[in-house]
Formats: C-alpha cells, sequence, structure tokens
C-alpha cells in the first residue's frame, strides 16, 4: 500500500479549507428546499472546476489532469466531511469513466473537455427500480440505422437536477448492458426531480422512445460496466469516509463541552469506550477505501473485490456514526437545527447509492466462490 | 524503487528455495517449550532455525550490527510474502523477539544490547516478561514487587503473575518498585536469570486446559546491578515503549490469513453446500463474509501503517485500535470455527475428535485472552479515550 504523496496531502488540504471556507454544511441548509429545482449552487461548482477538480482523471489530451484516483478520492472524503451537494463525483468519477474506458473516440473528444472545464456536469442514470441491480437493467436500447432509441424509466438518479449530460445504462437487443450518452434536453426524456432527505438533487428519469445518434454508445459489456460503476463507488466510498470522519469528531468536541452532572459528558468511561470503539471502525474503513482507490489506480486484478470491500464497510460504519452521533447528542441531536440529523440522512441514501452493504457483501462472497 | 522491491523479491525467493527444507511446507512455528514431552524438533526445523538465525531474517529489520537482517519494513513485508507463498514460516519467535529487543535497541546500553540480543536472533534464550501482580492487573503501575539497592546488587521480594512461559524461560524483563512513594516514576526495567537462588515459577492452568501462564515468586533474589535496563525509576517510561510493541506485535501476528482460505473451506467441509455452490447455512455465510471483509480490511490497515512508518511518517491509525480490532477479529473468528464444527467443536479430547478439531476448540477458549493480555480491550479504550481523543478523565 502506497502512502500519501506529498502532493496528495496538499490536494487534501486544500480541499478541506475550500469546503470549510466556501461550502460548509449550512452551504447544505440554504440550499435545502430549492435544490430540487435548481439542484446545485453552480457557482460553486465553476470553482470546483477553477481548482479543476472534474479534470482529475481526465487524461490531458482530452483538457484534463491526468491524475488518479486517490487524489479524486481524497477531494471527496473532504466534500463528505461538509456534505457539500454538487455533480462532482457523477462527472469526474462517472461519466468520466464511462467515456475513458469506453471505446467512442468522438464521444470523448467532444465531452471530455467540457467535463475538464466544468461547463457540462453529468449524472450517471442506473437503476430501473428502488434497488440497485445492475445486471438486470430493464431499460431498453434497439438500434437503427439512424442510431439508438432508448425506452425505460430511471429511478432516483443522484444529483441528476441542473446537469448537462447523462449517462444511461440500457440493456441491448443481446441483453448485454451498455453505456450511453444523452443531454438532458432530449426529446422524450422526462425528469422529475425528488424532494429526499437529503437535500441533494436527485431525479426520477422517463425514457419515452429517446432517439439518440449513432454515436451515443458509449460502452458495452458487463464488465465494461462493472468497471465503471466500481470507479464511483470507491469515490462514494471516500465521500462516506469523509462524513463519517466528521461526524466522529463532531461528536468527540460535543462530549468535551456538553456539561451534565457538573462534568463534560466526555468524562464517562460508558461513553469514552463507545468513542473508542467507533475510532476503530473509522481506522478499518479508512484502510478499505484507500486500499480500494489505490486498487483501482494500480490495476489490481482483485480491484472490484476491494471496491466492494471498501463501499460495505464505510457504509456500515456512516450509518453506525451517525446514529451514535444523535444518540450521544440526546435531545439537541433530534433536532433539524442540528447537523446531526443531515449526516445520518446522508448515510443512509449513500449506502443505497450503487448498492448498499448487504449488495457488496453478497458481491464479495460470489468473486470468493463462497 | 519497485525495481529495488523487485529485485529483492527474486533475491528472498531465490535464498528460499535454496535454504528452506521442503519437507518444513506448511509447517509453523513451534515454541520450544510447547511440544509434547520427550519429542524434539526435527533435524530439518532445526536447520532451517539455524538457517534462519545466520541470515538474520528471523529478526528482518533488526540491524545487523546485532545478527538482524537489516531489511527495511518494505522489504520485510515482501520476505513475509514469498515464505508465505513459499509454505515457509518463521522458526524462531517469542517475548525475546517481540518485546524485550526492539525495546533493548532503544534503551539497552552497548553491553547489554551485546550481550542478550545476538541469543534472541539465534532463538537460543527464551525470555518471559513479569510484569502483571496478583494487585496489579489493568492498574499494572500499581505493581509491588520491591527491588532494594544492597550497593553492589538488588534484592528482588514479590510476586508476578501471568508470567508466560516462565516455568522453562531462561530470562525475565521485569518491572520492579525501587521508589514506593511515587507511583509510575517509583519504577525500575530489570533483567533477570531465571535460573537465580529466590526465583520460583508455576503454571497455571487455563481454560482450555494448557499452562503456559505462571506465577513467579521472587524471594531474596540478588540481581547484579549491570542488570538494570536505563535509569533507576525510568521503568514505567520503558515499559511503555514496550507494551508498545506488544501490541504491534499482538496486531501483526494476527494477520494470518489468506482470505481466499481457511473458514470457507472449514465450513464446506462441515456444513455443506447449496445447489449454487454456496455455503448452505445463509445466515452463517452472511456472517463468514463479514468476519472476512473486517480481516482483509484489519490487514490492509496494518498494511498502511507500516507504509506510513516506512515512509518515515507517525502511523494515522492508534496503536491501541490496532490490538483491539485484531483481537476482536481473532475472536470472532475462532467463533465462527466453532461453530462451523458442530458437535465436532465441543470436544476436550480424543476419542471421537480428530486433532484439528480438538485445536480449533482449545484455540476458541484461549483465543479469550486476547482481549484480556497486552493490556485490556477496555484499558486501550481509556488510552484512545484519554490520548487520542483527548477525553478528560472522570
Amino acid at each position: 500500500m502506497i502512502v500519501l504523496s506529498e502532493e496528495d496531502v496538499m490536494l487534501k488540504d486544500m480541499a478541506n479549507g475550500w469546503t470549510a471556507d466556501r461550502a460548509p454544511v449550512p452551504a447544505l441548509r440554504a440550499l435545502r428546499g430549492q435544490l430540487a429545482d435548481t439542484g446545485f449552487d453552480p457557482a460553486l461548482y465553476a470553482e470546483m472546476a477553477e481548482m479543476g477538480w472534474p479534470a482529475i482523471l481526465i487524461p490531458e489530451e482530452f483538457g484534463g489532469v491526468g491524475m488518479n484516483r486517490v487524489s479524486l478520492g481524497l477531494i471527496a472524503e473532504e466534500l463528505g466531511r461538509n456534505l457539500v451537494g454538487s455533480p462532482l463525483v457523477w462527472s469526474a468519477a462517472g461519466a468520466v469513466s464511462a467515456l475513458t474506458l469506453g471505446t467512442n473516440q468522438a464521444a470523448k473528444e467532444a465531452l471530455l473537455p467540457q467535463i475538464a472545464n466544468g461547463s457540462l456536469a453529468a449524472a450517471l442514470a442506473i437503476d430501473d427500480e428502488n434497488h440497485h441491480r445492475p445486471h438486470t437493467i430493464s431499460t431498453t436500447a434497439q438500434k437503427y440505422e439512424s442510431g439508438w432509441v432508448l425506452s425505460g424509466a430511471k429511478r432516483a438518479v443522484p444529483d441528476a437536477t441542473g446537469v448537462g449530460l447523462l449517462v444511461i445504462a440500457a440493456q441491448l437487443e443481446d441483453t448485454s448492458p451498455a453505456l450511453f450518452s444523452c443531454p438532458v434536453d432530449t426529446a422524450g426524456v422526462t425528469l422529475t426531480s425528488l424532494d429526499r432527505i437529503d437535500s441533494r438533487g436527485a431525479a426520477d428519469i422517463v425514457l419515452d422512445n429517446v432517439s439518440l445518434g449513432p454515436d451515443a454508445l458509449l460502452g458495452q459489456g458487463q464488465d465494461y460496466l462493472d468497471t465503471v460503476l466500481d470507479s464511483v463507488r470507491a469515490i462514494l466510498a471516500a465521500e462516506m469516509l469523509g462524513g463519517t470522519a466528521q461526524a466522529f469528531e463532531t461528536t468527540v468536541e460535543y462530549m468535551k463541552t456538553r456539561i451534565q452532572f457538573d462534568q463534560p459528558i466526555g468524562s464517562f468511561q460508558a461513553l469514552q469506550h463507545r468513542a473508542a470503539d467507533m475510532l476503530g471502525e473509522i481506522v478499518l474503513a479508512r484502510a478499505a477505501v484507500y486500499g480500494a482507490l489505490q486498487a483501482i489506480d494500480a490495476g489490481d486484478a482483485d480491484a472490484s473485490r476491494q471496491v466492494s470491500l471498501a463501499k460495505a464497510i464505510a457504509g456500515d460504519c456512516f450509518r453506525t456514526m451517525a446514529r451514535e452521533m444523535i444518540q450521544i447528542h440526546g435531545g439537541i441531536g433530534m433536532t433539524d437545527e442540528h447537523d446531526a440529523g443531515l449526516y445520518l440522512k446522508r448515510a443512509h441514501v449513500l449506502d443505497h447509492t450503487l448498492g448498499n452493504a448487504a449488495f457488496h457483501r453478497e458481491r464479495y462472497a460470489r468473486m470468493l466462490d463462497i | 524503487m519497485a525495481l529495488d522491491e523487485q529485485q529483492f523479491r527474486q533475491q528472498a525467493q531465490d535464498w528460499l528455495t535454496e535454504n528452506f527444507p521442503p519437507s518444513l511446507r506448511g509447517g509453523r512455528f513451534i515454541m520450544p517449550h510447547t511440544q509434547e514431552e520427550g519429542s524434539s524438533p526435527s533435524a530439518d526445523y532445526l536447520l532451517w532455525k539455524q538457517r534462519m538465525a545466520a541470515k538474520g531474517w528471523s529478526v528482518p529489520t533488526w540491524p545487523s550490527e546485532y545478527g538482524g537482517g537489516g531489511l527495511s519494513i518494505r522489504q520485510a513485508e515482501i520476505l513475509a510474502e514469498e515464505m508465505t507463498r513459499a509454505g515457509a514460516f518463521n522458526p524462531i519467535g517469542g517475548l525475546g523477539i517481540m518485546m524485550l529487543g526492539p525495546t533493548l535497541l532503544e534503551y539497552g546500553n552497548d553491553e547489554q544490547k551485546a550481550r542478550h540480543i545476538p541469543p534472541i536472533v539465534r532463538g537460543e534464550v527464551e525470555w518471559c516478561q513479569g510484569f502483571s501482580e496478583p494487585g496489579a492487573g489493568s492498574d499494572l503501575a500499581a505493581l509491588r514487587t520491591r527491588c532494594e539497592d544492597k550497593g553492589d546488587h538488588f534484592l528482588i521480594n514479590g510476586q508476578k503473575i501471568w508470567t508466560s512461559f516462565a516455568h522453562v524461560s531462561d530470562w525475565c524483563f521485569c518491572l520492579v518498585r525501587t521508589d514506593t512513594s511515587v507511583k509510575q516514576a517509583g519504577i525500575s526495567f530489570l533483567l533477570i536469570d531465571m535460573k537465580t537462588p529466590g526465583v520460583e515459577a508455576r503454571p497455571i492452568e487455563l481454560i482450555n486446559g494448557v499452562s503456559h501462564f505462571c506465577e513467579t515468586f521472587f524471594t531474596d533474589v540478588k540481581v547484579p546491578k549491570e542488570n538494570l535496563v536505563g535509569r533507576v525509576n525510568q521503568g514505567w517510561e520503558i515499559a511503555k515503549r514496550l507494551l508498545q510493541h506488544e501490541r504491534s506485535g499482538l496486531s501483526s501476528q494476527r494477520n494470518v490469513a489468506n482470505v481466499e482460505q481457511g473458514l470457507p473451506h472449514l465450513a464446506r467441509e462441515y456444513v455443506g453446500t447449496d445447489d449454487a455452490g454456496r455455503i448452505a447455512d445463509a445466515d452463517l455465510r452472511t456472517r463468514i463474509v463479514q468476519h472476512m471483509m473486517r480481516q482483509e480490511a484489519y490487514g490492509l490497515a496494518l498494511k498502511h501503517r507500516n507504509a506510513e512508518i516506512e515512509a518515515g511518517q507517525d502511523g494515522t491509525a492508534p496503536m491501541s485500535s490496532l490490538k483491539n480490532l485484531g483481537a476482536g477479529v481473532a475472536q470472532e473468528l475462532n467463533e465462527l470455527a466453532v461453530e462451523i464444527l458442530g458437535h465436532a467443536g465441543t470436544g476436550n479430547r480424543g476419542p471421537g475428535f480428530s486433532n484439528t478439531e480438538l485445536e480449533l476448540t482449545s484455540g476458541w477458549l484461549y483465543s479469550k485472552c486476547f482481549s484480556i493480555y497486552g493490556g485490556s480491550h477496555e484499558i486501550q479504550n481509556n488510552i484512545l479515550a484519554k490520548r487520542e481523543l483527548g477525553l478528560p478523565g472522570a
């Protein structure tokens, strides 16, 4: 395993400083209620683009930075700390992986530079129903001479509201899965924004005989789809790690300042030991997340197993920590005014994004033929 | 860097091919005193021990000046990987290697290092740890074994407990009280030859029938002054350092398993599989998978820490967390193993139970001490609360 380079540490510190300054949790609160319409704050996303974040995984020949997953993961971790609402993960990891791992040169040349400079944000539409089942996609893609026609419905597409590009999973006639690029304003595409507990701009999408050009196909095959999804899952795991770390630190700080029975509640051993055990869980989650990011970067043969390990462990860890955050804060943790609830809600949604912990445990088990 | 690693990997492979006796493949370290009475290690085992000792690879990262391997942590990791691949193992172990050696390298004087380290490297001298006392377990600094300065020697009186292998050890590293007016600041670190008159060790039988933990009594034991490590009353500082080595040693030992083997293999044999080839008991299967994931993540955490130390950074993961996680994962492994065995996991001794079954059952019982020794789970949590999290005292 590689340790973080000086460059990585600088990047992480910069992301930490920026989110604390420009996109702290109150920024998410300010967007609440409007997020279903505007999706995210375009000004904030433009600032991220200026710092080169959407371009991290994009090769230099397409206007990108050509850095690795660890770098993007570190940024996601910092965004996760402050629950920053943005289409960064789906653009920089989702759409970019769909393009770079695919075979469509024209689409790479047309789209990657726009994603790199932040002018085009993207969402990844995978699930057709309430559970993540990427090997049984019901949305179909029919091939015609003039191009493709997509039909189906996509459920709870994360951060889709406000983006310009959809990357859509559909089943080809030979039943293999494929990813298509589809401008959001294409005829037949209907987005309905959802008001979800995490206040982010998810949307249901109906695809009613959507006609796309012959160049819309980005790549196909189960391995291709799995690799693209793993690229995003690893980044989501990093985001969950960041959320967990912040929830933990906030809780430990509260334990030092909240006075009951004339002493800080953090002096009570029952609470100290829960915090100490939780610290251990975060040690495991961090090891799994960094391990997965590095495994992808290194092209390890077992990278997808590492990703499932990370997504499952980080998912369980974030949910547990968010529950503990509320319990240890007591009544104040149940109020909307306090941030604890925001972390619990985000933990729940992120766990269910691209496969929850149970999904990834099962996937891990099958990879080991258990 | 990567090229150097590759070169070293090749060297290690070549050396193992030439030197590791194939008859020992898949074998493991035998504590010199845990063998059945009357049996002795095979000639190949002794040969392997002698070759590893000569190479210094029994302690790959210790300085070659004292007979160690002089390798970097990364090289030692590669060596361990190659040894696993070759079915090889380190034939030399024990507390001298895990705890005293690293402590002595840091706090011992030149004479002490030259005298004690090389025999540890060669596996010639067995050490035991005289820390806990009947009244000083988790509250270790409450220890009362007295050490009086008699001018040309120290005089020791008192009792230790849970001294592993004291009855068969050659030497003991011991915490003794040199000042009764203060607690931590009145403790010194002493090396005691177990053959000295007045030292007596009595084994205590544990729940799994083994008895390598002892009560050790010191009655008017004379210890030469040259056996004091560090200064008088510096013992607590040295002990804390040694306990870090213990935690680190205990956690790295736990990085046992190749994730593809072990429990699933056992479950297929004792529980069977369904038509799809999955372990037949769905609930058990889930818990096995959950355990394996924790184990793999824990292994990554250890690797991550080693890489950080290697790069000259402080480890991000606290040692106390790793000790608790390692103990927890290992206990979980043992729980699952006996669950998988069913009735076969209830045996005290044969007939009716295979040796493997008896070992797993005994191992499960013994595993209960993982969260007690080396500082209990609760003591580690106290340390974490205070030092890592900065939480106030009660």
